[in-house]
């Protein structure tokens, strides 16, 4: 990207005003201003330019990554497979079962959320966030279509034209390009990407992947291409809610007042004594995608992209004054001069030591879930009607549905014990007669499936402790020597 | 109500006149786009008054260019239901019990409908689980009345028992009490001795005594042994399952009264199919021979 050093343009508030300032009225309802962003090169600029680049590659090219899992199995590596109940993230796939574990990751990133929030303020909103991202690619489209800032103003003026018709075309056709690949995209990771890709081309796809694609182009279209700062600003509810992650030492897009008033022109020559170091030649309004004055101090629709950082320093190093006028600063540091930094302060809040334990205690039951998680795994269901039967002999029978979860891409055999009561005896429905007390049950699974079984489970009366005897299902795998366990109940009279 | 509109010193707009607690509100307008949300979906609703029913009259109401009504719908998914289950019930019409029972779509098929109708007809009486209740068999146990292989359970929701069908299951114990065909005495000895079968601790004299009365009395129909027959629908006596209670003093007043439960037959209230599915379904509830 070219560097931003650009031109000063005269400094008066007619050229660059903040949306404040150009909305003067007050009505009941306020049509939209729009904002032209002026193109600007930088350290942030470059940052902002390889998180864009990293986001937008991952998105676009995960869907086309491919994973051998074998016959009978999708060989997508990232793939969520709605009507087979599967989630494969590489080498992992998850059961609905274990919805869990995507529950877990939820709150992780929330949790992350939280925590840089407080210590970094909004880079989420800056840099990494969908509508960021992609109204910092549709600008970039804009720009090259239609010129910078003061080419697009100028446009916009013009009456309707050819040319004017041309390049609105333009830009809108290759908007809409961008839509298309960004909601077919995203329809990629719930439906094998190639063979979706080739079915959507020759009109052979499913209604549903027709409009969810649809659906997601319109939203991108609209979202990135006319709502833009709207959606931070009126739609989206963190910008509300994050001010309760921020202190004075959360770090901050800041101007320093204490540096930059009085503010005024200069000319070369002139003497900077009695003065401030901002010229106000309002590069930091003209670049600002938000079209804010980042001088007006903290504002809900500051994002906090460290553009106008860059356009300062850039004037700043013109104009021979030192950088950091405008900087990614705590308020407390930007309050004063020469402050020194009281890392311990800035990192041992409260607010920060208590996201960074939930973090950690969240990643930490996770982890041990996922490390502890098996290939089988077993569910029981105790019948509640009736809730337990009296046999002619005497001895009370209950009943139980029986699931084995067979995790592996083979059919398994597996051996049922019971523990817990003497004597009892399981007899599956649908096989010959009733397991002699003692004896194990051989079970079956399929592939990649669950195996529902019916069994009863017969014990003498004197055995039970009461209406309630816990009673222990063991299944251990014989081919893997996996072992899955579940504590159910046996119910039977009152003594 | 708002009380104080006052302009902002910080930001320069005015406030609505909504304080609390010292927290002011700015009179922020909407942006003009989410007005225009609005109307859109004002413009949605008269789509919707035109298509659909809408407004309600004195009589009637405004039906809809779409004639859409629920309750068609219903009609309409019963129809396309009854369409879908009709090979099935013709198949079940057709196969044997046990043929049924041999295919897993049929089985499948007849399970899901045999609870259904289980559910409707019969859980009244028997239970939901089909654990019946003091006076209703419970159909999930393994002592049975009238048989419990799939015929027999078969021909019993048929043809009920002690119904109004001409083939109904038929027999009656006598009220030995009530018709003095034994006296006070006689009664409480066999009803020892009946309640001894069954391993409970009785009076060992007057279990002596009742074994003769129940030779004569009640072995023709519930067997020397008290083992029951499945032929007259007698009861079993030896084992742990009653029907009306297991304590004396109810097996002393069956004794003297008698007790002759009735089952109606549902030969004429339900088709054939659905008759053979709860036979399958009620031989799966635990029970089945």
């Amino acid at each position: 990207m070219p560097d931003g050093t650009a031109p000063l343009t005269p400094a008066t508030a007619d050229a660059a005003p903040s949306i404040r300032e150009q909305r003067t009225e007050q009505p009941l309802y306020a049509g939209r201003i729009k904002v032209y962003p002026k193109k600007i090169g930088g350290t942030f600029r470059r940052l902002k330019w390889a998180v864009l680049t990293l986001c937008l590659g991952l998105y676009y090219v995960v869907p086309w990554l491919r994973w051998d899992r074998g016959p009978h199995a999708p060989n997508q590596a990232v793939l969520l497979d709605l009507p087979g109940h599967r989630g494969y993230f590489f080498d992992i796939e998850i059961w609905p079962q274990e919805i869990y574990f995507l529950a877990g990751l939820m709150i992780l990133g929330a949790l992350s959320l939280f925590l840089v929030s407080s210590l970094f303020g909004r880079l989420w909103c800056g840099y990494a966030c969908p509508q960021t991202v992609w109204t910092d690619l549709f600008m970039w489209v804009e720009r090259l279509i239609e010129g910078d800032r003061n080419a697009r103003m100028k446009l916009d003026q013009l009456p309707w034209s050819l040319a004017k018709v041309a390049r609105k075309v333009a830009k809108h056709f290759a908007w809409l390009v961008i839509a298309v690949a960004t909601g077919g995209a995203w329809v990629m990771y719930y439906v094998d990407a190639p063979t979706a890709t080739r079915a959507f081309f020759t009109g052979k796809a499913s209604t549903e992947l027709y409009f969810f694609v649809g659906l997601f182009t319109a939203t991108t279209y609209i979202l990135a291409g006319w709502a833009r700062e709207q959606v931070c600003t009126y739609m989206c509810p963190w910008p509300r809610f994050q001010a309760a992650m921020f202190d004075e030492q959360t770090l901050t897009v800041t101007y320093r007042a204490w540096r930059g008033e009085k503010r005024g022109k200069h000319k070369t020559g002139d003497s900077w004594e009695g003065r401030g170091d901002c010229v106000d030649c309002r590069q930091c309004v003209m670049v600002c995608p938000t079209g804010i004055d980042i001088r007006d101090g903290q504002q809900m629709e500051c994002i906090g992209c460290s553009l106008c950082i860059d356009a300062c320093n850039g004037v700043m190093d013109k104009v021979g004054r030192p950088r950091g006028l405008i900087a990614f600063d705590t308020l407390i540091g930007a309050s004063a001069p020469a402050a020194p930094v009281n890392w311990a302060r800035r990192l041992l809040r409260p607010r920060v030591l208590v996201y960074a334990a939930m973090l950690l205690l969240v990643s930490a039951v996770v982890l041990t879930a996922f490390a502890m998680r098996t290939t089988v795994e077993v569910s029981v269901l105790r019948d509640r009607s009736p809730v337990f039967v009296t046999l002619s002999n005497g001895s009370i029978r209950n009943g139980y549905t029986f699931k084995i979860l067979n995790k592996t891409r083979e059919a398994h055999r597996y051996a049922l014990d019971i523990t817990g009561i003497g004597g009892a005896a399981i007899n599956v429905v649908g096989a010959d007669g009733v397991t002699p007390v003692g004896e194990t049950v051989m079970l079956e699974a399929q592939p990649d499936a669950v195996a529902t079984y019916r069994l009863y489970v017969a014990a003498p009366r004197p055995e039970l402790a009461g209406e309630s005897t816990p009673l222990h299902f063991h299944l251990t795998d014989l081919m893997t020597g996996s072992t899955a366990a579940y504590q159910s109940v046996f119910l039977g009279p009152k003594r | 109500m708002p009380t104080k509109i006052e302009k902002d010193e910080i930001t320069g707009k005015a406030t609505t006149g909504h304080e609390w607690d010292g927290v002011k509100e700015l009179d922020t307008p909407l942006p003009k786009w989410w007005l225009y949300v609005f109307y859109a979906t004002i413009v949605w609703s008269i789509g919707y008054y035109v298509l659909y029913p809408a407004w309600p009259s004195f009589s009637s109401y405004t039906t809809g260019a779409l004639n859409y009504s629920a309750r068609s719908d219903i009609a309409r998914d019963l129809r396309e239901q009854a369409q879908q289950r009709a090979p099935f019930v013709d198949r079940i019409r057709a196969a044997s019990l046990e043929q049924i029972r041999s295919d897993p779509q049929l089985l499948g098929f007849t399970m899901a409908g045999g609870r259904s109708v289980f559910a409707e007809n019969c859980a009244a009486c028997h239970g939901s689980g089909g654990s019946g209740a003091k006076g209703f068999p419970n159909l999930a146990d393994d002592d049975w009345l009238w048989g419990g292989d799939l015929e027999a359970i078969h021909t019993t929701i048929r043809t009920g028992i002690r119904s109004s069908h001409p083939d109904s299951r038929l027999s009656q114990m006598p009220r030995f009490g009530l018709d003095g065909m034994l006296t006070t005495a006689q009664i409480n000895d066999v009803a020892e001795y009946v309640l001894s079968l069954s391993t409970i601790d009785t009076d060992k004299a007057a279990t002596q005594r009742g074994t003769a009365i129940f030779s004569e009395n009640c072995a023709v129909c519930h067997g020397d042994k008290g083992q029951g027959n499945l032929e007259v629908g007698a009861p079993n006596l030896s084992d742990k399952i009653w029907l009306y209670g297991g304590d004396k003093r109810s097996v002393t007043q069956i004794i003297a009264n008698s007790r002759n439960g009735v089952m109606p037959a549902w030969a004429d209230r339900l088709d054939e199919a659905t008759i053979k599915m709860l036979a399958v379904y009620v031989h799966s509830l635990g029970g089945g021979r």
